[in-house]
């Protein structure tokens, strides 16, 4: 985390260590994961010092107004607030990869982004890809021609990645794309079937 | 009743396809149990133990419950005790004075939950369990197995410190004392296990004479890792009730047989509770009927009179969500002079964890004997408990760990007697109906259905290249070594005696309900593909209900220890049979003539000597409707499991409903096989190394899904390559604590770990013993792919180089140089292989 991004939202009245220790909750006892706000319906926040802002968030092309916590992370805000539960929370410290969407074109891990710093910048999740008639896009198509991925857990954040990936290198190996989601993890391990999925997607997108 | 028509033409199985719940997977809309929302549902936090084993000695709540916004706190004594339970056959199997349970005061590990809060939102409950005034009083604990089998060594728990055997027919195991004389550790040395008395034994042959006519006997001590299954998804659960009945969105790998898990643990009526298990983001294991934590959420829910979501972070999956104990073994192995196993004498102590006893080192045992068919053998066995997390069964229990201990001792053997490695795994590989042990009473082997181990070595060699490979000269590079291995593993396959359910709809569609959990393994589509293939009816026509009780489904088997696409595709049959003759009766009834005198294709139901002459399934169906009874279910046949019951009686008037328990025959225990055969290239400046190549060739029967399967071999072969190259355990001996709590202390295998040529095949031979001829695939692949790399490397560093799996630099750096190996402090799984001095 960049200083300037945490002085640039941390609210007046909370120290930097309260901020960081709100956005961690852990601390010395175990947590069940996110510090997150809840759904609608759950009551008011107490976290100390904080208080949400009204903000616009620019999400799969759409202009959405969503109150955000100033320690909350974009993961917390798709997910718990906008309710896109596309993205996956495997890890919630930047390891799995398993929340990845793209932020102006950018592969990012929304566990470790805090929603008040991508405020202007467009920001695409899974739920971005299918048309709104519901023809999937040809990364999707590709995957699901080769039957790509077990559990299935992990693969919005593959797609993502692959997404980003594929923008810089549109026409990669086998061997630069596996280096490309290589901060992906796929505890079923189906590694090889889902790169065979990615390869073809790529393919379909360059016909496209 | 006759029917002389083929039980099903394989026009689906065998095909690959788009399974159902694919799209929803890649488009994001695929539910998982994190995923649920609840109309003012509250969130829970856990407080878990600081310390390895203690007993909670003060717990104030009152600052915590003044908070604002917190609603309700579950302890331990709170918890129902935990209900017995009753088996298919109606036997009552008594609860566990020794199981875990979902929270307690007296932990036995570090990270165990002790209580769990519930607020209107995390930080709430984070802070809430900040304001709990709580104390413990230390207590003694063990973190290795030996060292609590040393004299004078710390017990886990209490009562004892291993499982024993029950101290009379009919009874339980349970725990007691067992501690190993100095002499005997001062005997073995450091580098091998102790021969100490065992908790468990059994033998056939005559052992010690094998060994005693062998060209040669080896020696080896092996220590296998402890793994956790770290499944992406972790094990959160949503509870709610509504009418008095308990609704639970949880990962599990069987939706239906987590109700009575639930049931047992709640201490309550099945039939009021509904489990909701669209998707299950990985289980290996770990997930088999969800796990004890998730009466947690729905304890509270009830107590605080909301809904309750328990989201577990990655350090709490990591001390709650099992893991595989690791081994040491000891095997003395006898050979003759063409690399046929006379005699084999193997002692295997497992890492337990404090908990139910784990049946990994049993299952090394029992898979040995079937693996290499030994003449003679003996298998001894201890379950050390220790203060570490609970285990759990994860892919191919017992089945990694005897390839690891014993796969690199045939390519040991084949080095000392001048031997072909491939050719010393091929003449002890099982064939037909092989022996498997342990004796039964009358001290005759059981026999596997079926086992084509020589072909899949056979066809395995000539695809990866053996020869070719092993008569290649050394690389050029002098940095670079180079090592081939081969190895092969095995696991169960199959069970029997499930049920099938479907209707045939008035629109005419089949729609299958179905109990198997959703965990990736798309077995839950899969098996049903011979379902729809029995009626000749097109995938297109076809709907699968899984994932929620609450849309009544076939009691089905648990998605674990690979039985599933054997188990169900069976019961689907079944079936699809019993659909076929209804048909037929139907139509017999209606247009006259006798059953026999009908066909059944194109989704009709015809006269064999008049195809004109006919109904269509949907008005089949419909005419079932009218004839209610059996035909629309109204009434359901003997022998259906009483959950199975329930769903056709809900079920009952809405077509032609089809139901029966799997009653095939099968004569002997089904196993799947795999032959793996690698290469690894190693860099002895740097102790780094690569997997060149990997061929995995697999005996599991009829392939039913090409590309389900395929990704089954891979991926379970990616496991297996993560046991031997880079997942442990990493422990703070000195208080308890372990260090690997996160992926990145004990990191999965990502993409670029796969070898660089990849390849894998299927012998495809059906098995004889069930009318599909499929077995599992998911778990041989593991240990095979775990032993094949092991080999390899130790044909590229030599033998007795390294004694622990998984090799990781600095072990092969002493490989390399053993004169910078430092001992370690005894045999364990739970440090560093070798440290590097300096």
């Amino acid at each position: 985390m960049h200083a300037s991004i945490v002085e640039s939202i941390r609210p007046a009245g909370m120290t930097r260590r309260q901020f960081i220790k709100s956005v961690i909750a852990t601390g010395a006892v175990s947590s069940s994961g996110l510090l997150f706000s809840g759904p609608a319906g759950a009551g008011p926040k107490a976290s100390p010092g904080a208080v949400e802002r009204l903000i616009t968030l620019d999400v799969n092309g759409q202009r959405r107004r969503v109150d955000v916590l100033p320690q909350e992370t974009l993961a917390q805000t798709l997910r718990h607030k906008l309710g896109l539960t596309g993205l996956k929370v495997g890890c919630d410290r930047g390891e799995c990869g398993a929340c990845t969407v793209l932020v102006d074109a950018v592969p990012q891990y929304a566990c470790s982004l805090l929603t008040q710093s991508v405020r202007g910048k467009a920001i695409l999740t899974v739920e971005g890809l299918a048309r709104p008639d519901g023809k999937l896009h040809p990364l999707q198509q590709g995957v699901l021609d080769e039957q790509g991925f077990q559990c299935g857990y992990c693969a919005p954040g593959f797609l993502m990645a692959t997404l980003g990936f594929l923008v810089t290198n549109p026409h990669p190996t086998r061997q630069e794309l596996a280096h490309g989601v290589s901060g992906n993890l796929c505890r079923c391990q189906d590694y090889d079937k889902i790169l065979t999925g990615l390869m073809r997607g790529a393919e379909y997108m360059r016909k496209e | 009743m006759a029917d002389n028509d083929a039980l099903f033409t394989p026009k689906l199985t065998g095909r690959d396809y788009v399974t159902p719940d694919l799209r929803a997977k890649l488009t994001g809309s695929a539910r998982f149990a994190d995923d649920f929302r609840a109309e003012g549902m509250l969130v829970c936090k856990l407080l878990t133990s600081p310390l390895p084993h203690a007993r909670v000695t003060r717990l104030d709540l009152c600052a915590a419950l003044a908070m604002p916004g917190v609603r309700a706190i579950l302890t331990a004594d709170e918890l129902p005790p935990p209900a017995d339970s009753v088996s298919d056959s109606g036997a009552v199997i008594k609860a566990s004075p020794w199981a875990e349970r979902a929270l307690t005061m007296e932990p036995l590990y570090q990270g165990e939950p002790i209580l769990a809060v519930a607020a209107i939102d995390e930080a709430t409950a984070s802070a809430a369990i900040e304001a709990i005034d709580i104390a413990y009083e230390a207590l003694p604990f063990v973190i290795a197995p030996l060292d609590s089998l040393r004299p004078g060594g710390a017990n886990a728990r209490a009562d004892g410190n291993v499982w024993l055997p029950p101290a009379k027919p009919g009874e339980r195991p349970r725990i007691g004392e067992l501690k190993w004389s100095a002499a005997e550790f001062e005997a073995a040395g450091p580098d091998r296990l102790p021969l100490g008395k065992a908790a468990n034994e059994w033998s056939y042959g005559e052992v010690e004479a094998s060994l005693a006519q062998a060209a040669l006997v080896l020696d080896q001590t092996f220590v296998t890792p402890n793994v956790s299954h770290q499944a992406l998804e972790t094990r959160s659960a949503l509870a709610w009730w509504e009418n008095g009945k308990l609704h639970l969105t949880v990962g599990s790998q069987s939706t239906a047989q987590t109700v009575p898990a639930i049931a047992k643990w709640l201490n309550m009526d099945a039939n009021d509770i509904v489990v909701i298990s669209e998707y299950t983001g990985g289980g290996f294991g770990g997930k088999i009927t969800a796990s004890v934590a998730a009466i947690i959420p729905a304890l509270l829910a009830k107590k605080a009179r909301a809904p309750v979501m328990l989201r577990v972070s990655r350090e709490d999956e990591q001390a709650i969500g099992r893991a595989r104990p690791s081994t040491i073994g000891r095997m003395r192995a006898g050979f003759a002079k063409d690399g046929r196993l006379l005699g084999l004498d193997m002692l295997v102590v497992m890492d337990n964890g404090p908990y139910e006893e784990q049946f990994d080192a049993f299952m090394a045992g029992r898979l040995a004997s079937l693996l290499y068919q030994p003449q003679a053998m003996r298998w001894r066995g201890v379950a050390v408990l220790t203060n570490t997390p609970t285990r759990g069964a994860q892919t191919a229990p017992g089945g990694l760990q005897v390839s690891a201990l014993l796969g690199p001792v045939l390519a040991k053997a084949a080095r000392r007697l001048g031997l072909d490695p491939l050719a010393v795994c091929r003449i002890n590989a099982p064939e037909g109906r092989a022996s498997v042990g342990p004796p039964k009473p009358d001290a005759s082997l059981n026999v596997a259905t079926s086992a084509f181990v020589k072909q899949a070595l056979d066809q395995g060699a000539t695809t990866f290249g053996w020869q070719t490979r092993r008569s290649r000269p050394a690389p050029a590079k002098k940095s670079v070594r180079r090592g081939i291995g081969v190895a092969t593993g095995c696991f169960v396959a199959g069970t029997v005696g499930f049920d099938g359910l479907l209707v045939i709809t008035p629109q005419g569609r089949l729609r299958i309900h179905t109990g198997v959990g959703n965990l990736g393994t798309e077995s839950f589509s899969d098996a049903q593909r011979v379902a729809a293939d029995a009626l000749d009816m097109p995938w297109e026509a076809c709907e699968i209900v899984w994932g929620n009780t609450g849309r009544h489904l076939a009691w089905s088997c648990v998605s674990g220890g690979s039985q599933t696409i054997h188990a169900m595709s069976r019961a689907a049959l079944a079936a699809g049979l019993d659909a076929r003759a209804k048909l037929k009766e139907i139509a017999a009834q209606t247009l006259g003539g006798k059953p026999k005198e009908y066909a059944v294709g194109g989704q009709r139901v015809f006269r064999r000597d008049n195809g004109d002459q006919g109904l269509s399934f949907a008005e089949a169906a419909r005419r079932a409707i009218e004839l209610g009874g059996i035909y629309d279910g109204h009434q359901c046949p003997a022998g259906i499991n009483k959950a199975t019951h329930a769903a056709v009686a809900a079920l009952a008037g809405q077509g032609l409903v089809a139901v029966a328990r799997d009653t095939f025959p099968r004569d002997g225990q089904t196993y799947s096989y795999v032959a793996t055969f690698a290469e690894v290239e190693v860099d002895i400046e740097t102790g780094r190394y690569r997997i060149a190549a990997l061929h995995a060739e697999a005996d599991a029967g009829t392939v039913v899904h090409p590309r389900a399967f395929a990704g089954q071999l891979a991926g379970r072969s990616m496991l297996g390559i993560g046991h031997a190259t880079r997942q442990k355990w990493f422990y703070d001996k000195e208080h308890g604590i372990a260090m690997s709590r996160r992926f990145y202390q004990s990191r999965p295998p990502t993409v670029l770990c796969c070898p660089e040529r990849f390849t894998w095949g299927s012998v495809g031979i059906p098995d004889p013993q069930t009318p599909t001829g499929a077995r599992g695939i998911g778990e041989p692949p593991t240990g095979a792919a775990c032993a094949a790399v092991l080999c390899a490397l130790n044909d590229a560093l030599g033998d007795d180089t390294f004694l622990r799996a998984p090799v990781m630099v600095d072990a092969v750096l002493a490989a390399i140089e053993p004169e910078i190996r430092q001992a370690t402090d005894g045999l364990s799984a739970k440090v560093s292989s070798f440290r590097v001095a300096g």
